[in-house]
């Protein structure tokens, strides 16, 4: 007695399911995964590196199959039965399109898988289609938050292939569009954290001190965000004149408003039991997924290139390194709000020390002339042609370098073979790595508490799936 | 030119790899930063190798991070086209599990004791390894409004 009309819904059903399935990027059923990939899915890291010990050779033996049959079974206490659930791709609290597979044992989580993906638009491969002066327009659209980062971190590759030496203040600028960067992407994560755990007000106020920092950005390299403003050889203009008066202006506007939010969420009963406790991830764990920037520090390992592998002029600068001791959410976010104010601090720093002189380096095969100079001369306006359409050529090599981007360590691993286009551009993303915390950090916690936990990975699909 | 961010480049063959990582681990390389590869397919007289090493068309990379000794070392090992398979780090760095899964996904290399080694990025029924130097880059033709149309 079934109803036509159930019968196709059913098979409408049945067709979407099949369209949009991930096949085996999925999280299957129990009995169908395997029990390094179970160990991997409910986060038991120290089992898998501590398994070197044991296994391989030894396989098939009785105390292995024992143990598997403990590992295997679902925990005592409550439902003998699990269920695997979706959170995305459009779950607005994923920060994009981050889907996970959860399997819920209750409202406990048992394992998670995040499947990513969705926003693969193939950025490595066209990276190698451009030339060099094209190529940081594409890599700047990779951390969208963060994009004078990902510039920064492209740019530095190709000088570090090239073996140019960039002139003082072209560093100092970069130090300073990298240290607001910090800030605006720190600032934004704390508007959308807030906005996870039920703070609206948070999420306004993130949003307006971001879009000062922002405005700042507008008016020195024209665009709000994308920039292609750190370019290899130097940055593409000066800073506007009086900018002094902008950045003494962002600092006072974000060290103000930093108190106003400190009082609104730091001591806030309602934040802190949604964050003290939760996500908890130790030190070995970190450094065995491979998670950097603010997550690694919670966890207490004062880790952070800026200070272990100074790039640009760190070295010079005064700051602090912000650890936690947890290494749970309410860490994570600690860490990051008080990066802002040690930003500030370098920021403030900068502004004293700027030195005069060129924004980019005066080598003619890597700088086009100035504009004035094309009027004049024949050969400038050759050289300007030749640099913007065929770009200029970098010795053959290979490097990786990497910086300290406000979600970890973003990486450049660039090889030429002497053309005008890199031959292999790889960006090794941070949130893309830091993503593999998720199973550990939601292991044995509720479901409900994986809002708070996605959010202060701080993850951009963008970068992610590049 | 010494520069900041040189690091020691090892060569090991596939049969040494594991050894070598163990034993730079136990130098107190304890994180894996990046894995990836590279594809030489078209410059295949690549720069720096070392007499012991023979050029294959793959080249696996994998750049180790030492936070005791601030340091860095890179391991570049060559994996032939015919059998583009190489052991797995999962055991000793589990943080390799998304970087091998990218790697098989865009090129194509099989890592053995992987546990789940599907496409990451790539949607699931894709066929080629798209970062393959003979796998060729998509183009889409644009009509333009104006212009004359195929007669």
């Amino acid at each position: 007695m079934s109803d036509p009309q159930d019968n196709e819904l059913a098979e409408i059903t049945a067709q979407i399911a099949s369209d949009t399935s991930e096949g085996s990027q999925e999280m299957a059923q129990r009995e169908e995964t395997s029990l390094l990939a179970l160990r991997w899915e409910s986060g038991a890291i120290e089992e898998i590196t501590g398994a070197t010990l044991r296994i391989p050779e030894d396989e098939g033996s009785g105390d292995l199959a024992r143990d598997e049959e403990s590992e295997r079974s679902l925990p005592e206490a409550g439902d003998q039965q699990t269920m695997i659930i979706n959170m995305g791709p459009q779950h607005p609290s994923t920060h994009g399109v981050l889907r996970l597979m959860l399997e819920l044992q209750g409202e406990t989580v048992l394992r998670t898988k995040p499947v990513i993906g969705y926003l693969h638009t193939g950025m490595e491969k066209t990276g190698e289609e451009l030339t060099y002066v094209q190529g940081a327009t594409n890599v700047t659209r990779m951390d969208y938050l963060s994009p004078l980062n990902n510039e920064l971190v492209y740019a530095l590759a190709v000088e570090d292939l090239l073996g140019v030496e960039l002139p003082p203040r072209a560093v100092w600028i970069r130090m300073l569009m990298s240290e607001l960067n910090r800030m605006s992407s720190h600032l934004m994560w704390l508007a959308t954290n807030g906005m996870d755990l039920g703070s609206t007000s948070m999420m306004i106020y993130g949003f307006r001190e971001r879009e000062v920092i922002l405005a700042f950005f507008e008016k020195t390299t024209g665009l709000r965000m994308n920039h292609n403003y750190i370019r290899p050889g130097g940055v593409a203009a000066d800073l506007p004149d009086g900018w002094e008066d902008d950045v003494d202006l962002i600092c006072e506007v974000v060290e103000t408003s930093m108190d106003e939010y400190d009082q609104l969420l730091t001591g806030q009963p309602i934040f802190r039991e949604r964050t003290e406790g939760v996500g908890v991830l130790s030190p070995e764990a970190a450094l065995a997924l491979s998670a950097t920037g603010p997550i690694l520090r919670s966890t207490g390992i004062p880790w952070d290139l800026r200070r272990a592998m100074p790039y640009l002029a760190y070295d010079e600068v005064d700051f602090d390194v912000i650890v936690g001791t947890f290494g749970d959410t309410f860490d994570r976010y600690a860490v990051r709000f008080n990066e802002i104010k040690e930003s500030i601090r370098i920021v403030r720093q900068i502004l004293e020390k700027m030195p005069a002189g060129d924004y980019r380096v005066q080598d003619k095969k890597v700088t086009p002339p100035p504009r004035a100079r094309i009027d004049e001369s024949m050969e400038a306006l050759i050289h300007h042609f030749k640099i913007s359409t065929e770009g200029f050529s970098v010795p053959e090599g290979e490097t990786y370098v990497a910086i300290e981007s406000p979600r970890g360590e973003i990486g450049c691993y660039m090889v030429s073979d002497g053309s005008n286009k890199p031959y292999r551009m790889h960006i090794r993303g941070p949130s893309f790595v830091n993503l593999q915390c998720l199973p550990t950090l939601l292991r044995g916690g509720l479901v409900a508490d994986a809002v708070a936990v996605i959010s202060s990975i701080d993850p951009v699909m963008g970068e992610a799936d590049r | 030119m010494a520069s900041r961010f040189s690091a020691k480049v090892h060569f090991p063959d596939r049969a040494g790899y594991l050894a070598l990582v163990d034993r730079l681990r136990g130098e107190g390389y304890q994180m894996c930063a990046d894995l990836t590869a590279v594809d030489y397919l078209r410059y295949p007289g690549r720069r720096a190798l070392p007499a012991g090493a023979s050029p294959e068309r793959f080249e696996v990379v994998t750049n180790l991070l030492s936070l005791e000794h601030h340091g860095r070392a890179r391991i570049r090992v060559q994996v032939p086209e015919e059998d583009p398979e190489i052991a797995s780090l999962f055991h000793r760095f589990p943080g390799v599990e998304a970087m091998e899964r990218e790697v098989y996904d865009l090129f194509g290399i099989v890592f053995t004791g992987h546990p789940d080694l599907t496409r990451i990025l790539m949607p699931e029924g894709w066929e080629g390894h798209p970062l393959r130097k003979d796998y060729a880059v998509g183009r889409v033709p644009v009509q333009f409004k104006e212009a004359p149309g195929p007669r």
